[in-house]
């Protein structure tokens, strides 16, 4: 929506600078986007006071030595009327004349302005010259060396009342704002709309209301006019249609003034009955057609045509005015005469009604339509207009007759036609005004400020709102009456905003919560997610976040054998921005592996984790189930590469990641215990299930070759897991209770013992930690050995023990028993024997 | 005998300057003064002397022995000095070689931003709150204020799943969510999370980022209240000196809406790209909740009143780091993440 400054102004005075208007209106919700100035100081083409000057076209006299050239004599206030050669079409046409009175923009020698017939918009200075023979120092403007279009034909022609002499930035010169409404507003789409918020914040008074254009022209309304049958066939969709009559118009261009206007709106000028619908509908808001009315027909055996509201039939057809044959549902709402569709109700009119050269009669349409109706039909044609889009945010009904009697009017004036006396308006959908209670305790109470009683009905009162007392309570509480053009307004916290934005939120102080505080609750969920983070950090993991939306058939490649999982157990998207997006994922692994392959493209070692959600459609449930997985990838050397000799460059494996989350659950407090495990992307032989206190988390493993390959993945161990986040997070957070430090000196004693290859180590341990306890109170694995000196088929398993007591210092003899009992139950229950013993 | 003696003590405080190590040391006192010394051996022979030479003798012996076992231990000294000095100088590095790389793992840009904001809206007694990613229509936009066919249901592209389950498009149904919980007690909540938006991939646009809900409700929480929260948060986050400024605005589930800026931290508000020359950033959205949204969670809006607000959290770390890519944050390259 852009507004040109010098519109607004003929509603209500600006005695404040362009930026702190636009400024003011930003902060009361109407965003000024950009502000363009034109000739002004700030435009790109600052139309210097002194040179660039209203002028008066005086005489046309022909140039001696040129047919295609003139001189025309102009009169600027200086000391003598300035002849200039010129090549202006319509100055060649008034060649001869004299005693002319015609205003022109008028440009003096050392005038910058833009270059009329170099491409594009190149500043040049104009200098005096010669042009065959005649001296030349001066030059009647076109749009385009001013700067307002790319025309340079002709020259402008300025309204007779142009004040000759006077600078042209101060006659012409403009701002336009550029307005972002957000917000269904249609009352805010239209440059007296905009005037009316001015007025309301910068509290001055509104003039020139266009809608009150009866009040100087009185005209009849009728639901049955002589020239014209109205019928709505479906008001739900269109509350109200008026029509006007205008008879004898001359189609032509619109007035200078007009088409400037409609310019700096942003819309282009077409002919003075187009401009005038458009200039009404960005003055008002009421968008309005003009239909050719000899092109309109009557209904078998009716003398006059007729216009009929209704919805389309099942693929009805029309072409609208840009050409294009549509095809219409059963939902759409048509325009339509005796014959078929004329229009597109709301949206765009058809090409066979439209106003050409020849055009005469006029049947001016002036309506409203349901907002939602206008918004889908627009939608599914893929067809927005400026119509569309304030029929689709709630146009105000009261506006169709005062518009349509408007342009009636302007297409009188400067068309040349006839009004009919008579307005065609029917109403089925006339609404009674809405009134609201407004508390003045309620406007403090949700604002935080008190607002005096008078400011909050000035405010009001400004934005038409009609506001009494409702009684004599204080604070006081008022009855609000709602203005035609606010359907957005229903309650009284609608009036509070409206109280609030036009006061001005800058005057607001800023306050601490004051409200009581809430009981705190701990957060069990995010504490252990976030404790997971910062301990896998610690163990130099990398986090990354990866798209919930996957391609299913990445999750496939988890299942090297086959079956890949089956699509219909997934969420999918109805409408997905790709084909790799299109599924809510079931599995973090896919993507972290994507992104070890991405990084392996930079760097060898990559060890990554993700916490995020799966989404797991459950039976008989509306929502999924969306459980937090960690998900873990690793490969590459075991240390980053570095000059030092002793760094461990092998890579890693199974036992790195084995060792991650070891200490992940001993810093979350837990203990783990790892058993063999099966999952399809898994090595077979290199995969275990772990569980915590007897709870399931997941598997760890090294990644199956064939998974490993479809991943693109280079050679060498790829290690990986996923863990069902939500197990983790119902087991942390117990109490815990730290255990008395001994002050008593341990005993330590190394125990080797071959056993079984085929006994998991894990046994071992924990039938000597059993039987040593309560003295023994640690035992570490430090070395396996396999190998001649024990046999085929064995393997030893060197332990570190230490024993100790809390309450004495541990002799050999007691030391010696506990040791006695651990061997002889590994001899019994293992066949294990002491190796070196 | 004497004689004897005077050339000893010349040979072996000569022989001890000579001695560099500590081993040579060793061997000097064994030499010298150990139990097959010379020195011992001249003071064996003292038997043979007659009873009158003898004194004389062993007193002169005695001061000898007494003159090198002081000398020995001075050059003891010297040697483990001038040793130490050796080793010193033998164990010098180079200390501009790289150290030994420590395996620091980093957590991801977007939690560590949503970290830096949850523990600027903790001190303000705000808990966080988690809700689901996939919605129901009802929750991401009816219960919003926002019914079926309401125009404001454009301002998001929405991914569907069915005609009724979509992926959220922002973080409010969890305002519901939570008041339907937490009811009748007040409430004071942020809700951080991931949101779709069914929009293309660019350098400005992501179809899946984070945002951050904040929620108070009470009986007294006003606008001002509002006002005050994200001023304190906008200067917690981008600095002290930062200037905030206030906007209404429109969003369906808030009435009265507003949006809050800052002046830009690039340009210092005098208008840069970034800002595209207005000198102010949005960073929040934000309003009264509606008195419909207010019921819609079981709190009568005649009694209770809250406001609610939405952060985003790629688009802040990337002010504040200067990221021009938002797809930099879910592409997972290494060498951005390990940058933060
Ligand atoms: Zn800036």
């Amino acid at each position: 929506m852009r507004v040109p400054l010098s519109w607004l102004k003929d509603y209500v005075d600006i005695p404040v600078p362009i930026p702190q208007l636009a400024e003011r209106l930003t902060l009361a919700g109407l965003e000024v986007e950009t502000v363009t100035y034109i000739g002004l100081p700030g435009a790109e083409l600052p139309w210097e006071p002194d040179k660039i000057i209203v002028g008066e076209l005086r005489a046309v006299h022909p140039h001696p030595n040129a047919d295609r050239l003139v001189l025309a004599e102009v009169e600027y206030g200086g000391p003598a009327p300035e002849v200039v050669v010129t090549g202006a079409p319509s100055l060649l046409a008034r060649r001869g004349q004299t005693d002319l009175h015609i205003k022109v923009a008028f440009a003096l020698e050392g005038a910058h302005l833009y270059d009329g017939h170099a491409p594009g918009f190149q500043v040049m200075k104009l200098k005096a010259t010669k042009i065959r023979g005649v001296p030349s120092r001066a030059m009647v403007c076109s749009e385009k060396e001013l700067g307002f279009s790319d025309e340079h034909e002709d020259i402008i022609y300025l309204p007779d009342d142009a004040p000759v002499g006077v600078p042209l930035a101060e006659y012409l010169g403009d701002a336009v704002l550029e307005f972002d409404i957000k917000g269904p507003f249609a009352h805010l789409y239209s440059v007296f709309g905009i005037a009316r918020e001015v007025a309301a914040l910068l509290d001055l008074p509104l003039r020139n209301d266009p809608r009150r254009v009866a009040e100087s022209h009185p005209v009849s309304i009728t639901p049955d006019p002589d020239f014209i049958v109205l019928a709505i066939a479906d008001p739900d969709l269109c509350p109200r249609y008026s029509a006007a009559f205008i008879g004898g118009v001359r189609i032509g261009p619109s007035p200078f003034w007009m088409q400037m206007r409609l310019r700096l709106a942003g819309m282009r000028p077409i002919s003075n009955i187009v401009d005038i619908t458009n200039y009404v509908m960005l003055e008002l808001g009421q968008p309005l057609h003009a239909f050719d009315y000899h092109r309109l027909r009557p209904r078998p055996g009716e003398n006059r045509p007729a216009i009929i509201i209704r919805r389309a039939r099942p693929n009805e057809q029309m072409t609208t005015l840009d050409g294009t044959l549509r095809t219409f549902d059963s939902d759409m709402l048509l325009i339509t005469d005796g014959g078929g569709p004329v229009a597109v109700a709301g949206v765009m009119g058809g090409l066979e009604s439209e106003i050409t050269d020849a055009t005469t009669d006029i049947l001016l349409e002036s309506a409203n339509f349901h907002f939602l109706s206008v918004r889908r039909t627009s939608r599914l044609l893929g067809l927005t207009s400026e119509a569309a889009q304030r029929f689709g945010r709630q146009a105000d009904p009261e506006l169709t007759v005062p518009a349509a009697l408007r342009a009636a009017l302007l297409m009188a004036e400067l068309a040349g036609g006839t009004v009919a006396p008579s307005i065609g308006d029917i109403y089925p959908g006339r609404q009674p005004s809405r009134t609201i209670e407004l508390n003045h305790a309620d406007v403090t109470r949700i604002l935080g400020v008190e607002i005096p009683n008078e400011d909050i009905v000035r405010i009001l009162t400004a934005l038409e709102f009609t506001v009494q007392p409702a009684s004599s309570a204080h604070p006081p509480i008022y009855r609000v009456t709602v203005p035609s053009h606010r359907p957005d307004v229903t309650r009284p916290v609608d009036l509070v905003e409206e109280v609030g934005r036009v006061w001005g939120y800058d005057r607001f102080p800023p306050t601490l919560l004051r409200d009581e505080l809430p009981p705190q609750r701990p957060n069990v969920r995010l504490e252990c997610a976030e404790r997971v983070r910062d301990l896998l950090v610690g163990c130099g993991l990398d986090e990354v976040i990866t798209y919930s939306l996957v391609d299913i058939a990445d999750e496939g490649k988890l299942y090297p054998q086959g079956p890949a999982p089956d699509a219909a157990r997934y969420l999918r998207l109805k409408n997905p921005l790709s084909a790799d997006r299109a599924y809510l994922r079931q599995t973090l692994l896919p993507s972290l592996l994507r992104t070890l392959r991405e990084n392996l493209r930079f760097q060898e070692r990559v060890a990554i984790f993700e916490i995020g959600a799966v989404y797991l459609p459950v039976e008989g449930q509306l929502l999924p189930d969306e459980p937090l997985r960690l998900g873990i990838a690793m490969t590459g050397p075991r240390e980053p590469r570095s000059w030092l000799p002793d760094r461990q460059t092998t890579p890693l494996d199974f036992y790195d990641l084995k060792g991650v989350v070891e200490a992940l659950l001993a810093g979350l407090g837990l203990s783990g215990a790892f058993e063999r495990g099966q999952h399809p992307a898994f090595h077979p032989g290199r995969c275990a299930q772990v569980s915590a206190n007897g709870h399931i988390l997941g598997v760890i493993g090294e990644l199956h070759p064939l998974v490993r390959e479809a991943f693109d993945l280079p050679e060498g161990p790829v290690a990986a897991l996923e863990f069902d986040l939500e197990v983790l997070m119902d087991l942390w957070g117990a109490p815990r209770r730290m255990t008395p430090i001994s002050l008593h000196p341990p005993v330590y004693e190394d125990l080797a013992v071959v056993v079984d290859e085929e006994t998991p180590a894990v046994r071992v341990r924990d039938l000597v930690a059993q039987t040593g306890a309560p003295l023994l109170r640690s035992v570490v694995l430090f070395d396996v050995y396999r190998g001649e000196q024990i046999g085929p088929g064995k393997k030893s398993l060197a332990y570190r023990l230490t024993y100790q007591a809390d309450d004495r210092t541990l002799t050999d003899a007691e030391v010696a028993r506990v040791r006695e009992k651990i061997i002889r139950r590994l001899e019994r229950e293992m066949g294990a024997t002491l190796r070196g013993g | 005998m004497l004689e004897q003696l005077a050339q000893l003590e010349t040979d072996a405080l000569r022989h001890l300057e000579e001695v560099q190590t500590l081993e040579d040391l060793d061997r000097w006192y064994h030499t010298y003064l150990g139990r097959k010394g010379a020195l011992t051996t001249i003071l064996r022979a003292l038997g043979n002397l007659s009873p009158e030479e003898r004194p004389a003798v062993g007193q002169r012996a005695n001061e000898i022995k007494q003159r090198l076992k002081t000398a020995c231990e001075a050059r003891t000294e010297a040697v483990r000095q001038a040793q130490l000095a050796r080793e010193l100088e033998a164990g010098e590095l180079d200390v501009t070689l790289p150290g030994r790389p420590v395996g620091l793992g980093h957590l991801h840009i977007t939690t560590r931003t949503l970290r830096q904001i949850y523990a600027i809206f903790t001190e303000m007694g705000f808990q966080v709150y988690e809700a689901r990613d996939v919605e129901t229509d009802e929750m991401n936009f009816g219960l919003l204020n926002m019914p079926p066919h309401h125009p404001a249901r454009e301002m998001w592209d929405t991914f569907w799943i069915t005609d009724e389950l979509l992926l959220r498009t922002h973080t409010s149904p969890g305002q519901i969510r939570v008041m339907r919980e937490r009811c009748p007690e007040p409430i004071r909540v942020i809700l951080p999370g991931k949101c779709y938006r069914y929009e293309q991939i660019t350098a400005r646009s992501e179809h899946q980022f984070f945002q951050v809900e904040g929620l108070a409700v009470g009986r007294r929480i006003t606008m001002t209240d509002l006002i005050g929260t994200l001023t304190a948060f906008a200067r917690r986050f981008y600095g002290a000196e930062r200037r905030i400024r206030i906007r209404s605005s429109y969003f369906p589930f808030t009435e009265p809406s507003i949006e809050a800026d800052i002046d830009c931290i690039l340009c210092n508000g005098k208008g840069c790209r970034v800002c595209k020359y207005s000198g102010w950033l949005e960073i929040a959205g934000a309003g009264m909740v509606h008195p419909v949204v207010l019921a819609n969670g079981g709190y009568d809006p005649d009694e209770w009143s809250g406001f609610a607000f939405g952060l985003g959290v790629e688009r802040p770390a990337m002010l504040k780091y200067s990221i021009d890519d938002i797809r930099l944050f879910y592409s997972n390259d290494l060498r951005f993440l390990h940058q933060f």
